[in-house]
């Protein structure tokens, strides 16, 4: 089941006074990096919703409704991994910026593969402010 | 008062330093604190359960699948719970404990039976002197508060 939470308006230097609220989709196996990753989103300025695995992700996306700015996508879940999902998610025609979330485990193939499977960027965890803002503070603008 | 809540505030600087020292915590640590803020209080606290629950059943995991009695030894699952304890412990700066999953998941590659059950054991004690020294460290701010000081920023570096 997908959950909602708010943002902040949060300004930083490097950002115009005029930016709107980001829309963020996380799908992540595990609730601590959920957790993790919509407190970085809220102070960053964005509201979140998490899906539990990839299968919870494409189905928000069925009836074609579903509008996010961002999708961080975690690699390693069950039931549908990332690399799945996100090869899913383009075939819908969903044309959210998808942020692959990888291990440190990770070996330089399979990242490709991710990156191949439609992704925009790839992180490594754990994420932090630092890391994800300079990817996405285009979105903030009006 | 004033006096109690300085000496209450040098004391949780200095012990919180000491965890980064003794290697207990990292960098990542620091991250958690800077993103709480008034509106989720309580954040760190819950992201700290949330890690101390996957351990409790991580562990769990490792120690049956490392079970001889119920059969052969399945390093695959052990590995995999590893795995997800170093993912863990690297997002809440858990630095003991993320060391050690280092070397537990190389024990598991090379199927070294006694390394992974020696390697269990550590992870045990670690995650479990982690948690004591961070609810030591919670009881400080706790008492700071209570005395009606504010809880001191502490840089690390």
């Amino acid at each position: 089941m997908a959950t909602k939470s708010t943002g902040g308006t949060e300004k930083t230097k490097s950002i115009e006074v005029k930016k709107k609220l980001i829309n963020v989709l996380i799908v992540d196996d595990d609730p601590l990096n959920r957790r993790l990753h919509e407190m970085i989103i809220k102070t960053i300025g964005g509201i979140s919703q998490t899906a539990k695995n990839g299968e919870e992700a494409v189905i928000l996306h069925r009836d074609g409704e579903a509008s996010f700015d961002l999708i961080l996508m975690d690699k390693e879940m069950p039931e549908r991994d990332g690399v799945s999902t996100t090869k899913k998610l383009r075939e819908m025609k969903v044309t959210s910026m998808i942020v692959g979330v990888t291990s440190v485990a990770d070996q330089e193939e399979e990242r490709k593969a991710f990156m191949e499977a439609g992704l925009n960027h790839c992180l490594e965890k754990p994420l932090t402010k630092a890391k994800i803002f300079p990817l996405i503070s285009h979105l903030f603008d009006a | 008062m004033d006096a109690l809540i300085a000496q209450l505030q040098r004391q949780f600087r200095d012990y919180t330093i000491s965890l980064y020292q003794q290697g207990f915590l990292d960098d990542q640590f620091t991250e958690l604190k800077k993103l709480q803020d008034d509106g989720s209080p309580d954040f760190v606290a819950e992201v700290l359960t949330l890690f101390f629950e996957d351990c409790v059943k991580l562990i769990s995991n490792m120690a049956r699948a490392l079970d001889k009695t119920t059969g052969a030894v399945d390093f695959s699952q052990v590995g995999a719970s590893v795995h997800q304890l170093k993912g863990s412990s690297s997002s809440v700066g858990a630095k003991r404990v993320k060391a050690l999953c280092v070397s537990f998941k190389e024990y598991c590659e090379a199927k070294n039976y006694e390394g992974c059950v020696r390697c269990l054991q550590q992870v045990d004690i670690e995650y479990k002197a982690l948690k004591t020294k961070l609810q030591d460290m919670f009881n400080l701010e706790k008492q700071i508060i209570q005395a009606g000081g504010i809880v001191p920023q502490v840089d690390i570096n």
